[in-house]
């Protein structure tokens, strides 16, 4: 009751929650989505210009491969982060904020997923895709229509993980100035030892984290036919909400 | 018809040159199955990649239904690969697609118009014979209905030509013959011509008209199946048709006779048993029917008081051909 009571007499839960809630939300969302526009064409370049790709591009594919990808992705966040403040700034016209922190999370998020996304796609038989050549299919139709549709589980599977690992960066992209939970996290419980509004954050964080991974892992599901297990699991539902049906018509 | 002449292939392995294919020449009528078989590395899997222009050959030419292939630039090779229809060993069906939708997919990458494409693909499915499977994933499905919807896929877009990579080596035996029997009907119904790749000497039998032996990328033995089994210098014959193992350990004179076409049905040993008072013991044998003639394949012990070279004289002059087994 007490512990109750003081979650909605502190500030910090009734004032300054709802809105670093939002901001978040709002960081997450802002480079979750750039992330899957620009990692996703980036990751698809990392796969069709390796050796023995769909198009091999050597020298491109090294230069992407190890310099761009690589060097970003050695660069702890913490200090990406605050290397990209000038960047943010001629982006977004501002250094703080949810908006600003968001160039830092997609630009640190990007090769991440880009990563996975490559992976991803190197899991595609190529028997598929010689098929796919051999019954007339462009470079295009390849890539839409075989590799994307066949690692469409695995590819939403690297996004979840993804988007939980900027739910992360996001926590430390708020004390350098992005706000959000991350900030009120340490105005409140590191600055005031305020335990109450730390412990709902935690709370709060985590469950933000379980729903995207609970939305990721069912819609990976819904879309994969690899295994008959999947497969007959889909169909099953299917009948089972049949049959209920059938029973409703049946009373 | 395909017409592969003097086709080279060359790759390079680090400092030397590899020659996958070495003068491949070869002609497969309208209509007819031939049959290439060869060990693995032998350069069957090159030779497939080089007809599908998956690999450009190095040199040399293939033509099908008169048209050039291998001249063709890379913007046009989309249009002449839709000339070839390809059935694969493992089917390469897509897992995201149902029957139906595998089937429709050479179709959608022309933008065929919607109802054409679920005419043509309800056609297709009924052709392999599985209407009922049509919204079956890959998974739901066994590895000969997955080589059904491979076959149905490959004809989707009008092909003249069927292109069969083993289509049965990861099959059993009752699932092979199902797969074959169906080759076999498309290819007369469909008027197709096609080339099945294959290391199973089985299925040279059961369908092909006409077989070729690759060996270290050249082509050492060819012809239509019922000269190759009659064809008693070569070793396809002997591979297609084997004399079935025996351990009797002989004390007689023994012959191998090879009996071909009308030979193979009249009664020769009968006869060779009243004219020279011999007394026949077949050893081990195999008389079968392969591409509508008769082949017998026989080891025969002897026991006659006329001299054996007698005996092979008159099966040699009876169309039988001999050989003295050591």
């Amino acid at each position: 009751m007490n512990f109750l009571d003081s979650l909605f007499e502190n500030p910090g839960i009734t004032q300054a929650l709802p809105e670093e809630f939002l901001a978040t939300l709002q960081m997450i969302g802002i480079s979750g989505f750039f992330t899957l526009l620009i990692g996703l064409p980036l990751g698809i370049f990392l796969h069709t210009s390796s050796p023995g790709g769909l198009r091999p591009m050597p020298v491109t594919n090294r230069i992407v491969s190890d310099v761009v990808v690589n060097i970003t992705r050695s660069i702890p966040f913490a200090i990406l982060m605050v290397s990209l403040i000038p960047l943010a700034r001629f982006l977004t016209g501002s250094s703080i904020g949810p908006v600003a922190a968001s160039v830092s999370l997609s630009i640190g998020a990007i090769p991440f997923f880009a990563r996975l996304v490559e992976t991803s796609l190197r899991d595609v038989s190529s028997g598929k895709i010689d098929a796919a050549l051999v019954m007339g299919s462009t470079r295009l139709q390849v890539i839409t229509k075989v590799m994307i549709a066949e690692a469409l589980p695995s590819l939403i599977a690297a996004f979840t993980t993804t988007l939980v690992t900027l739910v992360g960066y996001s926590a430390m992209a708020g004390i350098i100035g992005g706000g959000g939970l991350g900030r009120l996290a340490y105005n409140y419980g590191l600055q005031r030892f305020d335990t109450t509004v730390m412990v709902v954050i935690i709370v709060i964080i985590v469950a933000i984290v379980q729903i995207i991974q609970l939305i990721g892992d069912r819609l990976a599901q819904r879309v994969d036919h690899r295994t008959a297990a999947t497969a007959g699991a889909r169909r099953s539902r299917r009948n089972r909400r049949q049959e209920a049906a059938n029973n409703v018509i049946g009373v | 018809m395909i017409t592969v002449t003097n086709l080279r292939k060359t790759y390079r392995q680090g400092e030397r040159t590899v020659t996958a294919l070495d003068d491949v020449t070869l002609a497969v009528p309208k209509g007819s199955i031939h049959g290439i078989v060869g060990h693995s590395g032998a350069g069957k899997s090159t030779l497939v990649r080089c007809l599908t222009l998956l690999d450009r050959p190095t040199s040399g030419s293939v033509v099908i239904d008169g048209r050039e292939l291998t001249s063709v630039k890379d913007s046009e090779i989309r249009t002449a690969r839709r000339r070839i229809g390809m059935v694969f060993q493992h089917a390469n069906l897509m897992d995201s697609r149902t029957a139906a939708q595998n089937v429709a997919h050479p179709l959608e990458l022309v933008k065929t118009p919607k109802s054409e494409i679920s005419r043509k693909v309800d056609e297709l499915l009924g052709l392999v014979g599985l209407t009922e499977f049509a919204d079956a994933y890959p998974s739901q499905l066994s590895g000969g209905q997955k080589q059904r919807v491979g076959i149905a896929r490959a004809l989707a877009s009008d092909p003249d030509v069927l292109l069969c990579d083993e289509p049965t080596s990861a099959l059993d035996p009752a699932t092979t013959e199902d797969i074959l029997t169906l080759i076999r009907n498309l290819t007369r119904t469909l008027n197709l011509t096609v080339l099945v790749i294959t290391h199973e000497m089985h299925v040279v039998k059961r369908i092909c008209d006409s077989v070729s032996l690759l060996e270290r990328g050249r082509i050492i033995e060819h012809g239509p199946l019922h000269e190759v089994v009659g064809d008693r210098s070569g070793s396809l014959g002997k591979s297609l048709m084997p004399l079935p193992s025996s351990s009797l350990d002989a004390t007689l004179p023994e012959l191998d006779l090879l009996l071909v076409g009308e030979t193979a049905s009249a009664p020769i040993l009968s006869e060779l048993t009243r004219r020279f008072d011999a007394n026949v013991n077949v050893i081990a044998g195999t008389v079968e029917t392969l591409a509508g003639s008769r082949f017998g394949r026989l080891r025969v012990e002897v026991d006659s008081p006329v001299p054996l070279s007698e005996i092979t004289a008159y099966l040699e002059g009876a169309g039988v051909h001999v050989e003295v087994a050591a």
